[in-house]
């Protein structure tokens, strides 16, 4: 009966179940709560102590930890939302968000789902059908093939008569996953099952469409916003073009080297897209601009709120999910077309915890060490978690979004590389360092941004080589391991006085500053791998020599370098900080350790670097047979030919046999991790041995998968 | 947990001041021409002193430095420095000992010995030196080890032996072997300090061959490592002598048998690096073994550091004996605040006593500022009986050319003083350190606590003189005797023969008296740097603080 009643009441959210995880969860609660909407978070079981079910006033288990059984179980989440009273769903990107079927059920149980109307995400998410509406509505569409018939052959002579490169692209869901670019039609009935596959996976639906593919393109968006009143109007434009594996990493708005005139027949045009489909509620029409000519076609419509929404909530200065709730509760758009504001400019970087050198492959682990830049009107933070949480296998891998404004595109750009310095992560790998060569890469400080963007750059992006690391680099991580050196002999003056047995407090005098020697200086010697962060197999064993000065400061050398000794005096600040000075230099220092691996992980951020070493510890477990022991580490380096996991995932196609012969470069497996596949090839050529895994066997990372033999 | 050795905190309220100890004054004339002239004679015996220590802290020397880093091995002071807790001190005894001793030159007498503290608790370490000698035992490592024992008995330190040595030295054997305090005294000291419940740890890292392998064989816990360690009675030469066995060393004593199947050592390490670590996981898991009770007195960390330069130390002490300076100046250097509360300061005014702290433990400070007459000497007995009334650690400062001679000073009776003073220092159940700063002669070294009175530790300045009595008064009292002897028969003896025959006399007690004579023979327990006086005080101190006070018991005192 309260269902009933709630339906015909016009009376306004006052909670509401956030149906996501991660920052945009908390990012959903955080508006909620300032709106005086009290907040409802569901989780898996992978998720039970996350910071958005910890930040919520309440939250709800959903299922185990496979996005499957969880966040993507419709059922599950309405149940969730009846059971603590919650009027409204939101939710959030990603899973449910453009799902038809679950904003039916959810307006089916007289839940208010803070979304477009069910028809207009049924009419957007076929891409094929999108298309033809959108070319309707007089939109400008790129040539290729939308329609139902997925015979091979016939897509095969669509794509001949479209040109190729060619484009194949599911026709539901998005953020890149199933879609394939092929260059010669040999190769194109192998990418067209693979993408199914993936789609299939995905999104359980295999169905493709085909699209001219454009080779200089850039990848404009238009936000728009819709009431139920039939008023619809853009908030300008954000320029993704930045993307690797198809996925988003730098995000600005507006556009850079975008006319006036060109903004508002793109904003035009997202709005007759919108009002095409009776839109209401926050979507993104997104445009693929071709930068040869100038021309900009409709790709697709998301009918959701986008990751990317702040940059256009910083240059509109408006919250897009306060909009959003308040066009669900049947409020008109609070602004019209010519009130919405346009100032300065925007950035948002993506965080993500992934192998850069490894193809930008995912990666999983522990957060260590966590400490985001603070957060200032102008600098956000966007993120789900804290340190000491785990960005596990079963989600996406985003740790945060860094989103800077500022007067200009220059000094928006200015803030972003400043944050992203000293953005501090340690304990899994991530992209901060990629980011920071991508924001201050000269063609992007010019705007001269398009989606090969990181292809075009990669020499200069990607070192892929211990060769190509300058002078300067080594220069810079020895300075970085002689100031670990320096900070590590500080910390334990000061902790050791704490760690005395109780009792002896006597003994306290043989902790003093500089450790006591009759007649000579005290000394030490440290070894520090330094981790290149190529492959983590690139490492440079430093070996320090410190010699404890009278005065309290570390004289400090590092074997077989012709560098000088420096002397290096720290002062601890507080838990990880430090200020050193160095050969008349003083700065501010963090270090961050951990144990991973039997080793111990020691993280610096100085100047404007980020150093990672290690320190084996070698005999981390006792020696059962003495006469074939060795050391953990050296049981750590693999035969030649062997293939380990690049990433921890599930395997999804063995394509040969254990024994049979491959070619170098010859796939032999296809692993799937965050719904991304990614092929294994043989390094080499020879015969497959030791193959054990099967489809849907669960890998880890750098787990031994298989080894190549020579014949 | 501030250590206020770094960030002194010199506050003192308004109230503490009536409750405030007497602040000694300067006592230095840094004008004076003495002042001068002492800084220059003191920075000349100190750098001398270094580069003494310079050459032996290189041990056997480059070529044997390098063979040994190419097995993989570590200098014996590396060994200690990996094996304390990283940034704590390290206070090494006798560094000098075998100095000139022998014709071929034994760095530190072949044995590093020294205590510090592993996972917060203070270990003696002993430790061969392999690049020496093959780190043998030459008659004086023999006394270096015993005294390291001796110290870790008396202060109840765990004892770490890093060994790697070839036991006895072959060619001197008569001096190392058979007497009391040689070489079985060493596994005598393990057994009892065992049965004290003292612990003992060996780390094989090296050859252990005939009698060295009875170190580990009586330690409580050993290790032993891969490849360079080996436990043996005999070595394969003498095995294949003996009985025409041929077998490798390894197999014969190396780590795989002993922890396998001989079970003399109880941890393999696949290196030296792995057997330091498991040394100090050993010792983490001493739990109550050896451990000095909670209960020892809580001292207030918050103490002052002196208000004078210790620096200033070097220049005090004159290298000519016969200038007296005051003791007070020493004093003020070396204790809190310079806060010396005297004890009968008008009375036997030749020696000074008095209560003070160092890095806040309680002394009672014993120092000499002149001859020893009769009242100075009862006025340190007392002193010393109030000390060991009150458990307070006793240190001697000994500037002493003797007890007062002549008519008067026998008719006062200061052979008994003399007595009453020895009987005092024999008996009292306190923590003694002795610091040697000028002069050590006659019973003066006696009364004030020389080697003879087993203090716990005693240290020289390099203006240290030992001997019985003045080089000059010595050649006098010879000469005398001499000329009698010649008359007697009959030979003439010009004026310049008996002044060759002094010469002879005053250069050999120069020689003998000389602070490097004596800690080459371990008549001490090293030469310290005047400016490290507090600092070596101070850990000798925390190193010998006796938990639950001692009952004192004196023998009969001649009234």
């Amino acid at each position: 009966r309260a269902r009933e009643e709630r339906k015909g009441s016009s009376a306004s959210i006052e909670k509401i179940l956030v149906a996501n995880r991660g920052e945009i969860a908390c990012r959903v609660a955080r508006t909620a709560r300032r709106l005086g909407i009290r907040a409802v978070a569901v989780y898996s079981d992978a998720d039970r102590g996350a910071l958005h079910v910890r930040s919520a006033d309440e939250a709800v288990r959903i299922g185990p930890a496979p996005a499957r059984s969880s966040y993507l179980c419709a059922s599950a989440i309405v149940d969730a939302a009846l059971r603590t009273g919650a009027q409204a769903i939101h939710p959030g990107y990603g899973f449910l968000s453009e799902s038809a079927e679950f904003a039916q059920l959810c307006e089916a149980e007289g839940l208010t789902f803070i979304g477009p109307p069910a028809s207009a995400i049924r009419d957007m998410g076929d891409k094929s059908a999108s298309k033809r509406i959108m070319g309707a509505a007089g939109v400008p569409l790129v040539p290729g093939y939308h329609g139902d018939e997925q015979d091979i052959e016939f897509l095969k002579n669509e794509a001949e008569n479209i040109g190729y490169p060619i484009m194949i692209k599911p026709t539901h869901g998005g953020g890149g996953k199933g879609m394939r670019i092929v260059h010669r039609p040999e190769d194109f009935v192998d990418s067209v099952l693979s993408a199914q596959r993936e789609a299939a996976a995905s999104f359980g639906v295999n169905t493709i469409l085909l699209e001219k593919y454009i080779t200089q393109p850039r990848h404009v968006e238009v936000q728009v916003f819709g009431d139920k009143h039939g008023n619809a109007i853009y908030l300008y434009e954000r320029d993704c073009s930045l993307q690797r594996r198809h996925q988003k990493i730098i995000e600005e708005a507006p556009a850079p080297n975008v006319t006036g005139e060109f903004r508002s027949r793109l904003g035009e045009a997202a709005v007759s897209a919108a009002k095409a489909v009776g839109y209401h509620n926050a979507g993104t029409v997104e445009f693929i601009m071709d930068t040869l000519s100038g021309q900009f076609y409709f790709m697709e419509m998301n009918t959701r709120l986008q990751v990317e929404h702040p940059v256009t909530e910083m240059i509109v200065g408006q919250d897009l999910v306060e909009w959003q709730i308040r066009v669900a509760n049947g409020e008109p758009l609070p602004l019209t077309q010519e009130q919405v504001p346009l100032n300065g400019h925007s950035f948002e970087a993506r965080i993500y915890a992934e192998n850069v050198p490894r193809g930008f492959l995912p990666a999983t682990g522990t957060l260590h060490h966590y400490r985001p830049v603070p957060v200032t009107p102008t600098v956000r933070v966007e993120t789900g978690v804290e340190e000491g949480d785990t960005v596990s296998m079963h989600y996406d891998p985003m740790i945060a979004k860094l989103v800077v404004w500022g007067e200009t595109r220059n000094a928006a750009l200015v803030k972003l590389k400043s944050c992203l310095l000293n953005f501090q992560i340690a304990g899994l790998p991530t992209n901060i360092g990629f980011l920071q060569g991508l924001a201050g890469h000269w063609a992007f400080e010019r705007g001269l941004v398009e989606t090969h963007f990181i292809e075009h750059h990669k020499s200069d992006l990607l070192v892929d080589s211990a060769e190509k690391l300058t002078e300067e680099a080594s220069n810079a991580a020895k300075l970085g391991a002689t100031l670990v050196a320096a900070c590590i002999c500080e910390k334990e003056y000061i902790t050791s006085g704490e760690s005395l047995p109780c009792g002896d407090n006597l003994l306290s005098l043989w902790y003093t500053h500089p450790p006591f020697r009759m007649h000579h200086r005290a000394k030490r010697v440290l070894e520090l791998e330094w981790d290149k962060e190529l492959d983590g197999l690139c490492n440079e064993l430093l070996q320090l020599a410190i010699t404890y000065q009278s005065d309290g400061s570390y004289s400090i050398t590092i074997e077989d370098s012709n560098s000088p000794a420096l002397d290096v005096k720290a002062v601890h600040i507080r838990n990880n900080y430090f200020r050193v000075e160095a050969g008349g230099l003083h700065m501010n220092v963090t270090l961050a350790s951990y144990s991973k691996d039997s080793s111990t992980h020691i993280h610096i951020w100085h100047g404007e670097h980020h150093h990672h070493y290690r320190q084996t510890v070698k005999f981390d477990q006792p020696s059962d047979d003495v006469s074939h022991s060795k050391p953990s580490f050296e049981t750590s380096s693999h035969p030649k030919g062997t293939v380990l996991a690049p990433m921890a995932g599930l395997v999804v196609k063995v394509l040969v046999e254990d024994g049979a012969s491959v070619e170098e470069g010859q796939p032999v497996l296809v692993l799937e991790a965050m719904k991304m596949e990614h092929v294994v090839k043989s390094p080499r050529a020879g015969f497959v041995d030791g193959l054990k895994v099967t489809p849907g066997q669960q890998v880890f990372d750098t787990s031994v998968l298989f080894t190549v033999k020579e014949k | 947990a501030r250590r206020p050795w770094r960030r002194p905190q010199p506050r003192r309220s308004p109230a503490a001041a009536l409750l405030s100890s007497a602040v000694l004054p300067d006592g230095v004339d840094r004008s004076s021409a003495a002042f001068a002239g002492n800084s220059a004679a003191a920075a000349d015996l100190v750098s001398h002193l270094h580069s003494q220590i310079a050459k032996v802290l290189g041990g056997g020397g480059a070529e044997a430095v390098k063979r040994n880093r190419g097995r993989g091995k570590l200098l014996p002071r590396e060994r200690i420095d990996r094996m304390i807790d990283p940034g704590s001190g390290f206070l090494e005894l006798s560094q000098l000992a075998g100095y000139e001793l022998y014709e071929e030159s034994l760095p530190s007498g072949g044995i590093i010995t020294g205590m510090g503290p592993i996972h917060g608790r203070l270990c003696m370490f002993v430790a061969n030196d392999p690049t020496t000698k093959g780190g043998t035992y030459y008659p004086i490592t023999v006394k270096k080890h015993l005294r390291a024992q001796e110290i870790a008995s008396e202060c109840k330190l765990p004892c770490i032996y890093l060994v790697d040595s070839g036991g006895a030295n072959l060619p001197r054997q008569a001096e190392v072997f058979p007497d009391r305090d040689n070489f079985g005294r060493i596994f005598y000291n393990q057994a009892k300090m065992s049965s004290d419940g003292i612990p003992q740890i060996a780390l094989v890292l090296g050859s252990c061959t005939a009698g060295g392998a009875y170190i580990p064989a009586m330690a409580d816990e050993s290790v032993i490592v891969k490849g360079n360690g080996t436990i043996f009675l005999a070595g394969p030469p003498l095995v294949k002598a003996a009985t025409g066995e041929e077998v490798s060393a390894e197999d014969l004593g190396g780590a795989s048998l002993h922890c396998k199947i001989s079970g003399v050592s109880d941890h393999f390490a696949e290196d030296e690096f792995h057997a330091l670590v498991i040394g100090r996981n050993i010792v983490k898991n001493l739990h109550m073994a050896g451990r000095r009770p909670n209960s020892s007195p809580k001292f207030s960390f918050d103490y002052k550091e002196p208000l004078y330069d210790v620096k200033e130390l070097h220049s005090i002490a004159p290298t000519d004996q016969k200038q007296p300076f005051d003791i007070r100046s020493v004093i003020a250097r070396i204790v809190d605040g310079s806060e010396f509360d005297e004890f009968k300061k008008l009375y036997g005014t030749t020696l000074v006593t008095g209560f003070a702290r160092i890095c806040g433990q309680p002394v009672g400070i014993i120092g000499n500022n002149g001859i020893l007459f009769t009242e100075s000497a009862l006025k340190g007995c007392h002193f010393i009986e109030l000390c060991s009334q009150r458990n307070i650690p006793l240190i001697f400062l000994q500037n002493i050319t003797g007890f007062m001679v002549g008519s008067k000073s026998e008719a006062s009776g200061i052979a008994k003083a003399g007595a009453k003073m020895v009987m005092a220092v024999s008996c009292a159940k306190v923590p003694k350190i002795t610091l040697i700063v000028g002069g050590s002669f006659g019973a003066g070294n006696y009364g004030m606590c020389g080697r003879a009175y087993s203090p716990n530790f005693l240290f020289l300045w390099p203006t240290a003189r030992i001997s019985v009595m003045g080089g000059n008064q010595a050649a006098g009292v010879l000469a005398q005797i001499e000329r009698n002897n010649k008359k007697r028969q009959g030979i003439e003896w010009t004026k310049d023969e008996e002044e060759s025959f002094k010469g002879r006399v005053v250069e050999a007690y120069e020689r003998e008296g000389s602070p490097y004579y004596s800690t080459a023979r371990l008549w001490d327990d090293g030469i310290i740097d005047p400016s490290d006086t507090r600092k070596v005080l101070s850990l000798c101190l925390s190193a010998s603080v006796k938990p639950t006070p001692e009952e004192t018991k004196y023998g009969v005192f001649r009234m």
